[in-house]
């Protein structure tokens, strides 16, 4: 039985925990404080201080006047372009990629293990490879520099992703679901949707989760494929931090980088827990 | 015609060949078993008269229809299966009613069929759980439940039992049989046990390498097996078979045996013209062990015989006692009354009933009739 008591070890051991919780929550802690200080306090060097007084001006300024470039409409109008592709392009994905997922799993044919393996180099493209095939693309399909060409980008590089989450869920689920939901009279999309879906909760949300961070997150596909009202967060956020007019509003930078990064912690904080268990789905039996 | 028949059916996967032309029919109201060990193609054959998986030639009826190219759906059929595949998400109810409900069956009608199916199987307090809240007995009763509610021709049974523990599969397989007797269905059912078989077959098919060895009643089955391998795998402890040279004896024939060094002649009860051509040869002799008992009461005549043995090992298993001896250097296990047991190293007087002896050709495996 180990002792319970504070021994050297331990005080040494929390030491070195606290020491590292402190040094991953610096980053995120200086971006919070340094968007709630008055712009003459960071000018007086205090940028590694408390507040030592609070305002949120920074936050109305960074949401609806900051400028991005020439205009100064702050980052709500790129927020919600974010949100306008980002929740079709999760949504769309995690869909292709139950669906493939089913297919690939449930009703095997010649060649389906080939396509997987396929589909699962696309996991390993790198981004800029596809830049200028994918420019002649949406201006062939009449999409390009529009919220559609957007959508369309992430759900392609997003398909090999979610193909093999689903896949890996689905080959843990019993064949034999599916052959008594044939004899019981179910057809290919009843199956998917009254019981290979219900079971899914897990690998979905894992998926939306991995989805939402990469496509909110992306930074390339959109200052390449979309062009001014229509360009997301990301890339709103750096042309506000790079615009040089005046005096440099390190505060207004700071609540708007928050802002952007302000979604996928959400979606981090209220799915987190079915993340973990949903990466692990599957490595033990039961 | 037959509930279900099968007829010249073969499967093939490349080159290689699952089953090799089976012929089975079933009358209507039968329980048919096809056993064997695993890989002998049972568990192929039931899959393609569900219509999972396609016939690479023959035929299918099942009720007097072609099923080959119906969908599983349209075949009039119900299957358990072995990990009872109830769907996770539905409860009890749900299951039961799921292929009601597909086949667009009134509301009232579906949840009648229900109370009725949660009566026969004493489930009416489960409906509202979930597959997981489940015990296996019960889940086993759930998957049937779900087979009866559609009331369908005919009903495929894949194993139920086998993911049971030993207790409860005993009483799941009594209550199978009262089910069967209780609806009249008609039942195909795979297993690889034979007591299963046995107790619960109208008729059996024991199959091997994608081949039926042979089809008949359980009586039929156990007394009179076609060749060794139906002879072997039907019945536990499973039959002696003994190496033995065929002897003139008197008028007959008989089997030239040895024990610890004894030599002694058994008469070949049963043997008949073909014994003839066997003269002075090997042939092997089966004899089941319940045929070899202590000597009890009255006198030997043609086929009661009489022979100690000198005892290797016994197993006392509580109603009976299998003792073991060598017989021409092959095992020989004889089923005695626990009294009457000796130690091992002793000799045993034992009594022969060799009216169910029965004769193999060593090479074919065939029998000798």
């Amino acid at each position: 039985m180990a002792s319970r008591h504070l021994t050297l070890g331990r005080i040494v051991l929390y030491a070195v925990l606290a020491y590292c919780v402190l040094y991953y929550l610096l980053p995120l802690t200086v971006m919070l404080f340094n968007s709630i200080k008055p712009l003459d306090d960071l000018k007086a060097g205090n940028v590694m201080s408390f507040p030592r007084s609070v305002t949120f001006a920074p936050w109305v300024k960074a949401w609806n006047t900051a400028c991005t470039g020439v205009q100064c409409e702050g980052m709500k109008g790129y927020f919600w372009n974010s949100v306008s592709f980002v929740v079709p392009a999760v949504l769309i994905s995690t869909l292709v990629g139950a669906f493939n997922g089913y297919v690939l799993t449930m009703w095997r044919f010649r060649g389906s293990n080939a396509l997987f393996m396929a589909l699962m180099l696309g996991c390993f493209i790198p981004f800029q490879s596809i830049l200028l095939p994918m420019a002649r693309t949406l201006g062939a399909l009449g999409i390009s520099q529009s919220v559609a060409g957007l959508i369309f980008v992430h759900v392609v590089y997003g398909i090999a992703f979610t193909t093999l989450f689903f896949r890996n869920y689905y080959v843990t689920l019993p064949e034999e679901l599916v052959k008594a939901a044939r004899i019981d009279g179910a057809g290919f999309m009843r199956i998917f949707h009254r019981i290979i879906l219900p079971l899914s909760g897990p690998i979905i949300v894992v998926t939306v989760i991995w989805q939402f961070t990469q496509i909110w997150n992306d930074f390339l596909f959109g200052v390449v494929f979309s062009s001014g009202d229509s360009q997301p967060i990301t890339v709103a956020l750096n042309n506000l931090v790079n615009t040089s007019t005046g005096v440099k509003e390190y505060n207004v930078d700071m609540a708007a980088a928050v802002i952007a990064a302000l979604p996928t912690l959400f979606v981090y904080v209220v799915a987190g827990k079915y993340f973990v268990r949903g990466l692990t789905a599957g490595a033990v039996k039961g | 015609m037959g509930a279900l028949s099968i007829r010249k059916v073969r499967k093939s996967y490349g080159s290689t060949e699952i089953l090799k032309g089976i012929d089975l029919e079933i009358a209507d109201g039968e329980f048919l078993i096809l056993v064997g060990p695993s890989g002998c193609g049972k568990s192929t054959l039931l899959s393609m008269i569900a219509g999972l998986d396609s016939i690479t030639s023959g035929d299918i009826h099942i009720a007097g229809r072609r099923v080959n190219d119906l969908s599983p759906k349209d075949r009039d059929i119900a299957m358990v299966f072995q990990s009872y595949a109830l769907y996770p998400s539905m409860t009890v109810r749900e299951n039961i009613s799921f292929g009601l409900e597909i086949r667009k069956v009134p509301v009232a009608e579906r949840e009648a069929a229900v109370k009725r199916v949660a009566q026969i199987l004493q489930i009416e307090h489960l409906l509202d759980r979930r597959p997981s809240q489940l015990s296996g007995g019960q889940r086993q009763r759930v998957a049937m439940g779900r087979a009866i509610a559609r009331d369908p021709a005919l009903f495929l049974f894949d194993e139920p039992l086998s993911n049971l523990d030993a207790k409860l599969r005993v009483e799941m397989r009594t209550e199978i049989k009262l089910l069967h007797q209780r609806l009249g269905t008609t039942i195909v059912y795979v297993t690889h046990d034979q007591i299963e078989a046995m107790t619960l077959g109208d008729k059996i098919a024991v199959m091997k390498l994608g081949e039926v060895q042979q089809f008949g009643t359980p009586r039929e089955i156990y007394d009179n097996p076609a060749n060794l391998f139906v002879a072997g795998f039907m019945g536990s402890p499973s039959m002696n078979f003994i190496s033995a040279r065929v002897d003139e004896m008197g008028s007959g024939y008989g089997l030239a045996l040895e024990n610890n060094g004894e030599r002694f002649v058994f008469p070949a009860v049963n043997a008949n013209g073909e014994m003839k051509n066997w003269l002075g040869k090997e042939i092997v002799f089966g004899i089941r062990p319940e045929q070899i008992t202590q000597v009890g009461e009255g006198a030997t005549n043609g086929h009661v015989v009489r022979q100690a043995l000198k005892i290797d090992i016994t197993e006392p298993t509580g109603p009976d006692t299998l003792v073991l001896a060598h017989v021409n250097g092959a095992k020989l296990t004889c089923r005695v009354h626990p009294s009457f047991a000796v130690a091992p190293g002793e000799k045993m007087p034992l009594q022969f009933d060799l009216s169910k002896s029965v004769y193999f050709d060593p090479a074919t495996e065939q029998r000798i009739l």
